[in-house]
């Protein structure tokens, strides 16, 4: 199938994008996936090396049976098959940051294979992107070359953690599509505590395969850009690639087969080595470690602890709320962001749930986001509580104060965190709504300008507006102004 | 009891010794260190820890004198040099390992020293166990104790790759020894000093701690004087460890005191692929087996494993491709030997050339070119499909007779100067114990004679998976009925 929206338009005629994504998602875990040490991140180098990550003599893999629940939850979570059998190979290569010799990975018969998820495209469509097959593998180590002039450093830290490599169909039309879907496999990996998702740490990792062909055709030669850490970088990679591809087949050039690297100083794509010295990797079953065999009971067992993913929920939150698709789609792409949401509707005590819940929608969507933009905080790191958000809500729906006035309602909130009834009660901001003393100013006001009132009736109505603004200053904005309105018209016909 | 002859007991005999207070832990072990350094010239150890074995028996007197002593508690063995020890030297007989102290102890030595046995030191083998000779090891050949009647002066092969171990025993410069079998390495050197050797069910001793040669076919046990001794030895030995994946969670039997003599009413299978091509004198052995066999009730049945022509070819496949990615880990980064380069290929290259010796150079090649892309499937992939074939044959054996009875290996002892030059024909001293390996069943090689040239002859008995109880219990018969201790004695009295 080709969309002809995202083809590429060549000087010598159309061309198709084909994007296949390979994401490394580091498994949540305390503990790395053969050896019984830590995981932690930032800690001195080499200070988190069992015997085995060090590759010791005689020292052997022991599986890490949390490691292989996180699997199969990412593997429900994209609704796939979990295969009862699966069985660990060793992937054979020199290098200095892999201390055995072999990475530990799943090649012929991975844990989980084909699922599938729903990336959200900008104009509102969704895009279903299959998923080929996860497998658990172990990561290798890290080597510093800058830190001496001739020597390497090695930091076995990383070396043994649990990855999941979570692999795609070529399925992907174009950049945008490509980072939509990185985006929801974040997003789900999150919802399900299996990874945490955090790029700039290394917790996510992104290989590329990106190729050209004209549309209907077979696939073209692609190449392959590793280890991208970044969903912006990614776009920018994948764009810098499909132009450099485009240009050589344009000149009537082949694409070489190749590994890649992004340069996100550079903005570019570079060469890193070619087919002719890949690997021969010499895959063979591990013989020191059974294969993996997995019972129904334990894949229920973890079935069972599935929390509502982001598709559903926002199905949920439209048919429970009303929610615009789009605001619904914005609010579960977090799960911080879904939860605290989902926190504050629950602590509204407004009657009309509904529409509370669309208010606190519309403000986290405008104020609280701009106001995190602004200070450079997280859901997490912000002052404001759910329960204070939903208090200033319910403030609104019963009239204490005015929506005008929740806007400085809610600087206050923001700067103090302090509750919302409180910071009314304490600047007194608390919306005036006793008709007698209403009445009372809007006399004041009509009586003070009895000309324009003349003038009202004349037959200049646009004088309406300015009744209303100086009795909404006389009452320092907190008359309410429906009532406020109400009055000025019945005073005036 | 003189403390002279305090070597020449069993290992039961001493652990009885010990209880009855004849001698004291440090006086057996002091026989033994003195032993040691009167044999130095059969080089069987490689480091020697005779410190560490005088405070280990200290406090084996105290605990024996406390009245709370374990099964081996006080008797001095000695450790193949593949088990990781802490704190002491741990080299594989490879220069790759010259300097390697390991800071953690293998699983199945922690065992033995949680039930009180006190370590002589560590004994030579074939550099990562890849021999069949004990000739590749870098600490240079061990010689056996035993003389040809003919030629005295002849320096004689102890077998391998558990060399050391067997010289060790043979010699009398230890009461048992560690040992470990890819493809033969306890059986075939026990055969050729006239000891007792059981290669267990795969799965039985953790391999954690075990220096890897070939993981799927890897597996500990002990080299002995008697059945009995290997019983105790292998009760203390085994058990399931989780820190290795593919050790049996079973319980162990207590094997020395279920232990007795019993052949009656046992099928014993003799199969007609074993037999083929048998030397005379070898045939001959076989046949007073047999009679053996017959004379303790047992019935003779002839059987077929019609797979035991690929077994070598299959195993020189597999135990090499897992011995290439084993092996991968000596590279210079970060333990033992290190050779620099300009280039991390150099630092690769140069260490590892220097670091291996020609048989383990020899076995990584066979292993990476049987793993290599377009290889694999025409190589690896199909010596496992000849691996469960035969498996297949001895699962059928087993549905019809409970052991089989075989040669454990074609000969005798064949002189270091005279011994097979061509890699492949010494290969051939495996033929008759890779097939356990790789059905992953126990065997136990047993003394059952001499040669024209007085060196001992060993038959082999073959058990069904963690049939190891029958298996000693059987091997205690025809050791009764070989006789082969007295044998010795009076070849001794005679010299």
């Amino acid at each position: 199938m080709s969309e002809n929206k995202n083809l590429i338009q060549g000087r010598t005629g159309l061309w198709e994008v084909v994007i296949g994504l390979e994401v490394h998602a580091q498994v949540n875990s305390k503990a790395k996936l053969f050896d019984g040490c830590s995981t932690d991140f930032g800690a001195d180098p080499n200070t988190q090396v069992g015997f085995f990550t060090a590759a010791m003599p005689g020292m052997l893999p022991v599986i890490n049976h949390l490691c292989v629940d996180q699997a199969i939850k990412t593997g429900l979570g994209l609704n796939a098959v979990i295969n009862k059998f699966s069985v660990f190979d060793r992937k054979n290569y020199f290098y200095a940051d892999l201390p055995c010799g072999y990475q530990i990975s799943q090649f012929t018969r991975p844990i989980v294979s084909g699922g599938y998820l729903d990336i959200d495209l900008e104009d509102g469509e969704s895009k279903r992107i299959n998923i080929t097959r996860l497998h658990l593998e172990m990561d290798a180590g890290k080597s510093i070359h800058d830190l001496h002039p001739t020597k390497t450093y090695i930091d076995l830290n990383r070396s043994g953690i649990a990855l999941m490599e979570i692999v795609s169909e070529p399925e992907m039309r174009s950049s945008a599509q490509a980072m939509a879907y990185v985006k929801k496999l974040r997003s789900i990996l999150r919802y399900m505590g299996t990874c945490d998702g955090n790029m700039e740490q290394g917790s996510m990792r992104v290989d590329a395969n990106i190729s050209l062909r004209r549309p209907g055709q077979p696939f073209g030669t692609r190449a392959e850009i590793k280890n991208v850490n970044s969903i912006r970088f990614l776009g920018q990679a994948i764009e810098f690639e499909i132009a450099r591809q485009l240009d050589i087949l344009e000149d009537g050039g082949e694409i070489v087969q190749e590994t890649r690297l992004f340069d996100p100083g550079k903005g570019e794509t570079r060469s890193m080595r070619s087919k002719e010295d890949a690997h021969d990797y010499r895959y063979f079953p591990d013989p020191d470690l059974l294969p993996l065999r997995l019972t129904d009971e334990r894949i229920n067992a973890i079935h069972a602890t599935m929390p509502e993913l982001p598709d559903a929920k926002r199905q949920r939150l439209m048919a429970e709320f009303g929610l615009p698709l789009y605001d619904a789609t914005v609010i579960v792409s977090e799960r911080e962001t879904a939860d605290y949401y989902e926190r504050a509707v629950a602590a509204l005590t407004a009657k009309d749930k509904v529409q509370g819940a669309k208010q606190i929608a519309n403000w986290l969507m405008g104020d609280v986001f701009a106001a995190m933009n602004r200070d450079n905080k997280t859901v997490e790191t912000m002052p404001l509580e759910a329960k204070n958000l939903a208090g200033m809500i319910d403030l609104i729906l019963d009239n204490t104060i005015s929506g005008k006035i929740a806007k400085d309602v809610f600087l206050k909130m923001w700067e103090s965190g302090k509750a919302p009834a409180a910071l009314v009660e304490e600047l007194g901001l608390k919306q005036i709504t006793d008709a007698s003393v209403i009445e009372q100013a809007v006399d004041e006001i009509l009586t003070q300008h009895a000309d324009k009132v003349a003038d009202y009736k004349a037959g200049k109505e646009t004088l309406f507006g300015f009744f209303v603004g100086q009795v909404m200053k006389a009452t320092q904005g907190k008359a309410n102004p429906g009532m406020v309105n109400d009055l000025i018209k019945k005073k005036l016909s | 009891m003189t403390k002279t002859n305090l070597t020449e007991l069993t290992l039961t005999e001493a652990k009885d010794g010990l209880a009855r207070k004849e001698f004291s832990a440090l006086e057996l072990t002091q026989a033994f260190i003195e032993a040691m350094e009167q044999n130095r010239h059969l080089n069987a150890y490689v480091t020697e820890t005779p410190e560490l074995a005088l405070e280990q028996a200290k406090a084996s007197d105290a605990r024996l004198a406390a009245g709370n002593a374990g099964k081996l508690e006080g008797l001095p063995l000695a450790i193949k040099d593949l088990y990781c020890t802490k704190g002491v030297k741990t080299t594989a007989s490879s220069k790759m390992l010259h300097n390697f102290v390991p800071q953690y102890e293998s699983t199945v030595t922690q065992n033995l020293w949680n039930e009180g046995a006190v370590m002589l030191g560590k004994v030579a083998m074939d550099e990562f166990a890849m021999g069949s000779s004990n000739t590749t090891s870098y600490y240079g050949n061990v010689i056996s104790p035993w003389k040809e009647k003919d030629r005295p002066e002849k320096e004689l092969c102890p077998g391998g790759s558990s060399g050391g171990s067997a010289a060790a025993v043979a010699g009398r410069l230890a009461l048992a020894a560690t040992a470990s079998d890819t493809g033969g390495s306890i059986r075939q050197p026990a055969a050729f000093t006239g000891l007792v050797g059981i290669k267990p069910t795969y799965g039985l001793c953790s391999r954690r701690g075990m220096i890897a040669y070939a993981s799927s076919l890897d597996q500990a046990g002990p080299l002995t004087h008697t059945v009995k001794d290997a019983a105790l030895m292998l009760e203390v030995m085994a058990g399931h460890d989780p820190l290795d994946s593919t050790s049996l969670n079973v319980e162990i039997p207590n094997f020395s005191s279920l232990l007795k003599s019993d052949l009656k009413g046992l099928k014993i299978g003799v199969p007609k692929e074993y037999i083929e091509g048998l030397g005379d004198e070898m045939l001959a052995e076989v046949n007073k087996g047999i009679e053996w066999a017959k004379s303790q009730g047992a019935t003779i049945h002839e059987v077929s494993l019609p797979m035991t022509s690929y077994a070598l070819p299959a195993y020189y496949v597999i135990s090499p491709a897992e011995a290439s990615s084993n092996l991968a880990r000596y590279d210079g980064v970060r333990y033992g030997l290190r050779v620099e380069g300009s280039t991390l290929d150099e630092l690769y290259e140069n260490t590892r050339r220097e670091g291996f010796g020609m048989e383990v150079r020899r076995r990584i090649m066979i292993g990476t070119y049987v793993l290599s892309a377009g290889y694999y499937d025409a190589y690896y992939l199909k010596a496992q499909r000849v691996r469960t074939l035969i498996q297949k044959d001895f699962e059928r054996v087993f549905k019809e007779v409970d052991l089989l009875l075989t040669p454990t290996t074609p000969g005798s002892a064949f002189a270091l100067d005279e011994k097979p030059t061509d890699p492949v024909h010494m290969y051939l001293q495996d033929i008759y114990t890779v097939t356990v390996n790789l059905a992953n069943l126990p065997g136990i090689a047993i003394p059952s004679g001499l040669d024209q040239q007085g060196l001992p002859l060993s038959l082999q008995l073959i058990g069904p998976r963690l049939s190891e109880q029958r298996l000693l219990n059987a091997a205690l018969a025809l050791e009764e009925c070989a006789g082969f201790s007295s044998l010795v004695k009076d070849l001794r009295k005679a010299a």
